[in-house]
Parts: structure tokens; sequence; C-alpha cells
């Protein structure tokens, strides 16, 4: 079955729930489907499908390349398990630690650095690199 | 006689009210060709002139060509507004960029984003990486799947098939 068939669903719910500058293509085996979700529930919702289709997500026949608006000056809730995260220097764990914000603490985005890392200050004002895993767009 | 003379001067009337009216229609649909011509976007556009009624129809290059055309046509001297704005335009179609990720590379940085992103993911360990991505071991909670998942997606690696994790 083509990958185009298989997560058909998904780039449906995508474009359905208002996904902005979707593509898809499909290389060696892999669909890369690429856009930006409205919200963190539309982010959200699409994972779960994506799991739902292919349970476990074990495949290695998808890359999701979905990220979630948010510009600059947006709100970002830190969502760290329980621990503090960290804020560095420079878009990288080589970073000199230069602050800390709470777990469920609410940063500024300043800049998307990459997908990885984005540029965000806290209340107090501390600025800083932290890692994108641990924020999310409220 | 009266009835009759009265009759000629009506009827002169409104041959002359015609005759003046309708030169009027015409000076202003040049006038309003001459305006609209300014804007090479505007070369679709063919303009009618009714009573000092400017209706503008044909196809033009876009939304803002489309207000602007009505504008032009209203600010001619003589025109009745509004202008009846019957101009068409099709909207662009946005091609999206590829998605980044399939060109990405599993590169030194491309790595150290993964390791990075499991330094909280104490339950894996980071066997290596393959042709087709990061080989990752251990066990986690059907929703920590997902936070791994999204933390490889975000670095763009695939998750290597041979990775032995174990949902708990």
């Amino acid at each position: 079955m083509a990958l185009q068939d298989k997560y058909a669903e998904l780039v449906a719910a995508a474009t359905a729930h208002g996904v902005t500058g979707l593509s898809v293509a499909e290389q060696d085996g892999v669909l890369h489907v690429a856009g930006t979700a409205p919200n963190t529930a539309t982010y959200d919702a699409l994972w779960a499908l994506y799991d739902k289709i292919d349970p476990g997500m074990t495949s290695a026949d998808l890359m999701m390349n979905i990220d979630i608006k948010a510009d600059a000056g947006a709100q970002l809730k830190v969502t760290t398990d329980a621990t503090n995260l960290n804020l560095r220097s420079t878009p990288s764990t080589e970073g000199e630690i230069v602050g800390k914000a709470a777990h469920g603490e609410t940063v500024t985005l300043v800049e998307k650095t990459d997908d990885s890392w984005w540029k965000v200050k806290t209340a107090d004002g501390e600025e800083g690199y932290a890692f994108a895993q641990y924020l999310s767009p409220m | 006689m009266k009835f009759t003379k009265m009759t000629i001067a009506a009827a002169l009337l409104v041959a002359v009210a015609f005759t003046s009216c309708k030169p009027k229609d015409a000076d202003i649909l040049s006038k309003v060709e001459t305006a609209l011509k300014a804007d090479p976007k505007a070369a679709g556009t063919k303009a009618e002139v009714k009573d000092g009624v400017v209706t503008l129809s044909g196809e033009v290059a876009d939304a803002e060509c489309k207000a602007s055309c009505e504008k032009v046509a209203g600010e001619v001297k003589g025109v009745k507004l509004p202008v009846v704005n019957n101009l068409s335009f099709t909207a662009p179609v946005v091609v999206a960029p590829p998605p980044a990720s399939l060109t990405t590379s599993l590169d030194e940085a491309t790595m150290q984003k993964v390791k990075d992103g499991l330094k909280d993911m104490k339950t894996l360990t980071l066997a290596g990486f393959s042709g087709k991505g990061a080989i990752i071991n251990g066990e986690l909670t059907k929703e920590a799947k997902i936070k791994l998942m999204q933390m490889l997606a975000s670095s763009k690696v695939l998750l290597d098939p041979t990775s032995n994790i174990t949902i708990k």
C-alpha cells in the first residue's frame, strides 16, 4: 500500500484542522509531512492519529514535521516532567546555563531559532535558548 | 396651434436632454478608460457607463487591483457613486515549499539534537545511528513514546525500526 494512502486520514485531518503550509512528499520509503498546526490541540490530535494509523509508530515510514504556530511574543508553557528548564547562552547543550524556567511556568517566545531550540524570556527577564521539546504554545 | 407649439417645444427639450446626456456618458467612459489604462494590471478591465454610473467587468490581476480600479473609476469627474464593481480575479495558488526533512542529513549537529533530547528520557539509551535513523532502546509509557517521536521529528530524524522499545 502506498504511504500516501496509509496516511491519507492524517493528511486530510491536517487540512481540516487548518494546518498551514502543508506539504507532503514521499522519498525512499518515507512520507514527509510538513506544516504548521494552528494550536497545540491540533498538534496533539495529529500525533494521536499517527499513533492510531501506525500503532507504536514503529514503521519508520513517516516524518511528521509539523510544528505549532507561535510568533515572537507568544506565551509558552514549560512542559518538563518536573524539573527546571535550562536557559542557555547558545542554542546547544554546550551553551552556558544563563537561567532557569520552572516546570509549569509561562515564558515568552523571543524567536524560533530552529525546530529544536527556541529563544525565550522569563517573567523575571532572564533570556536564553531552551529546548523546544519542553515548550508548548498556549 | 398652441398645443402643437408646446409639443414641438417639449420634443425639442427631450431631444436636447438626450443629446446633452449621451455625450456625457461617452465622455465619462473615455475618461474612465484613460484612467484605467494607467495601471497595466487593469488591462482586462471593461467599463460601461449608463447615466453616469460606471460598471466595471472583466478579469484583473488581483484583489488589490480590483479595489484600485474601482477607486480610479470613482474619481473620474461626473461619475455617480457607487461604481458597480463586477471585476473578477483568480486567487493565487500558494505552493508550500517541500518538507525540509527531505534534505536533512544525519550530521553531527542533528545527532547532537537527538542526544540533547534524550537527556531527560532516563529510561532510554541511544545505541547509535543507522542509515535510517536513531537506534534507541528502553521502555516507555505510551505518552512518553509520542514525546520521543515528537523530539525525533523536530530533529528530523526517524526512529530506526530495529530499535527495541517496550511500552510499559
